[in-house]
């Protein structure tokens, strides 16, 4: 799990211009709509994700949007026998990008995230407050000052990557990765936040912990949030937090 | 019912990956070797989209409660009926409450157990493969142990006059026609790629090792990756990405130099740079490695890749076509029945 470091975005190449498409493999076609995180890059690429999935081309089985791609992947024996199954693919994808998909505006939906900062819930809370010239106080309420944008899930199921963060609280992953990060940690990394969401090794810094779980297979559709929610993270006590604790 | 007597090292329900909720974060799991498994499934007239176990290395010990036609097909697993070994990549009657045996692999990794009928576990989001990780899909969402009871479908025994015959015979199993099913191996061990997004990013040199050199499967190979150790591809300056889209068969590299290819249990996205994509028409070859195997890379452009892909397909169907003039297909609505007790 790397991400974006604004300090060293400086693409090599010429102006790319998007959005453009390539070959993911020979079972897998990319939509690429910028090369950095941006809203109107993650507003494209919700757009098209929902636009595919209310009208997947013949032979797509999966559409995944990521924070600047959409991937389709697809049997290629459904797109055609005959020639080339990603050129024709292509070409079909190519017809909706050109006709344009409506857009769909920033998450409709906007939810506040309890969240019990510091301690053993978020170890390295005293650690970021201090790369950032901070109190773990202004950590916190930098955190949860104000909203974020629910960008993709892949980590995990329902494992939420959402930003941009205030950048007073921007900092890299650890140089150590963690052996544990336990389920419903609350991390950042290089401008956005994560909650993990089954205990697992990480490299994110955790400073929270959240009692929601982020999936169940119990709920339609199985994840807490959404692509393109709002999230508002509040402070809550660890008295609040047992008594909210769904893991 | 089939009774699990011995688990076997690691054995997993799967079938042909839980597509269509990456986006919840949910990965695609699946079988590591397509063409095995697909090929078990139609030795038995099942639908390709069926589960089979998914047997790693030893397999496991179990018998079944009536008499029930069965497959294995990938690595050549020793497996015996009350103690007489069975032909390999080929449908057998089993006689009820005969124990099935699946010894050691003398060759490959997996082996896929396809029972007529098909493992009749609730499918989760559109599927029955495992997810260990996530602990659902398959049986239980965990791989199979000692006692566990895998209900399995209800179906005739396939071929008309196996039974008879099976009965007269006295015989634990009686074999099924045999077909000869053309395999789309990868030739001489070398696993033809696409070059990734990010080739150009790495030097010269490293170019020339991943193309020239061999790579040796670390030990911590798994369902998530195949580690391989050789010499180091080095990129000509650090570079950090943004995570996009990897697949099954995507080459990362990670700081150390060292390649890992993704394989059935992978994550939706990453962002290690991509040096390369294994075409899938030799993903089945590279699943059959063992910890400790040599693998080399050879280029070749998309045509080529989609020409392998399509004429593993042609090879399936095929088969298919012979294996169904004399075998009636599992009828579809299994696909979607719920357990005994269930209803939706």
């Amino acid at each position: 799990m790397t991400l974006l470091d604004e300090a060293r975005c400086q693409s090599p190449h010429e102006a790319k211009v998007f959005p453009s498409m390539e070959a993911v493999g020979d079972r897998c076609l990319m939509v690429r709509f910028g090369e950095r995180i941006d809203p109107l890059v993650t507003a494209q690429v919700h757009s098209l994700t929902a636009w595919l999935l209310d009208h997947p081309p013949e032979g797509v089985i999966d559409v995944v949007p990521a924070f600047t791609t959409v991937a389709l992947h697809y049997r290629p024996e459904r797109v055609t026998r005959t020639g080339s199954p990603y050129r024709q693919l292509a070409d079909t994808v190519g017809a909706v990008l050109a006709a344009g998909v409506p857009q769909i505006g920033q998450g409709s939906r906007s939810v506040e995230v309890p969240v019990c900062y510091g301690g053993e819930f978020g170890p390295d809370l005293d650690d970021v407050a201090r790369r950032c010239a901070l109190t773990t106080q202004e950590v916190v309420r930098l955190h949860t000052a104000s909203e974020v944008v629910v960008h993709t899930f892949f980590f995990s199921p329902g494992n939420p990557f959402a930003g941009p963060l205030d950048s007073r609280i921007v900092v890299p992953r650890r140089t150590t990765p963690h052996a544990r990060v336990e389920a419903g940690s609350v991390a950042i990394a290089n401008g956005l936040s994560s909650i993990y969401q089954v205990a697992s090794p990480g490299g994110w810094n955790v400073i929270g912990r959240t009692p929601w779980s982020m999936f169940d297979l119990t709920w339609t559709p199985p994840t807490r949030l959404r692509l393109g929610d709002r999230l508002k993270f509040v402070a809550v006590s660890s008295q609040d937090f047992a008594s909210m604790d769904e893991h | 019912m089939m009774h699990v007597d011995r688990p076997g090292l690691f054995s997993v329900l799967q079938d042909r990956g839980r597509y269509g909720s990456q986006r919840l974060g949910v990965p695609v799991n699946g079988a590591m070797d397509e063409w095995s498994h697909r090929l078990a499934n139609i030795l038995v007239g099942n639908p390709e989209s069926y589960a089979t176990l998914e047997c790693t290395l030893a397999g496991p010990s179990v018998t079944f409660d009536r008499d029930t036609l069965i497959a294995m097909a990938g690595a050549p697993m020793t497996v015996t009926v009350d103690g007489i070994a069975i032909p390999h990549e080929r449908a057998v009657l089993v006689k009820r409450d005969a124990k099935v045996i699946a010894g050691k692999c003398p060759a490959g990794a997996r082996a896929y157990l396809a029972v007529r009928g098909g493992f009749a576990t609730e499918p989760v989001l559109g599927s029955r493969s495992t997810f260990v990780r996530g602990g659902f899909g398959g049986f239980e969402g965990r791989a199979l142990r000692k006692g566990d009871r895998l209900p399995v479908h209800e179906a005739d025994v396939g071929y008309a006059g196996l039974r008879a015959l099976l009965l007269r015979s006295g015989m634990p199993f009686v074999n099924g026609p045999a077909w000869r099913a053309h395999s789309p191996a990868a030739p001489g061990g070398v696993l033809r790629f696409l070059r990734g997004p990010q080739w150009d990013a790495f030097t010269d040199e490293a170019h020339e090792r991943f193309t020239a050199q061999v790579y040796r499967a670390d030990s911590r190979s798994d369902r998530m990756g195949y580690r391989l150790q050789g010499p180091a591809l080095e990129l000509r300056r650090p570079l950090e990405l943004v995570s996009e889209p990897v697949n099954f068969g995507t080459v990362q590299v990670p700081p150390d130099g060292q390649p890992i290819v993704l394989m059935a249990d992978r994550q939706g996205a990453g962002g290690y740079p991509k040096i390369a994509y294994v075409i899938s028409a030799d993903l089945p070859a590279l699943a059959q490695t063992l910890p400790g195997d040599s693998v080399g890379f050879g280029e070749v452009a998309l045509d080529e890749a989609e020409h392998a892909w399509l004429d593993f397909e042609r090879r399936l169907a095929a088969l298919r076509a012979m294996v169904l003039e004399e075998l009636q297909e599992v009828p579809e609505p299994f696909l979607h029945a719920t357990p005994l007790g269930q209803t939706t």
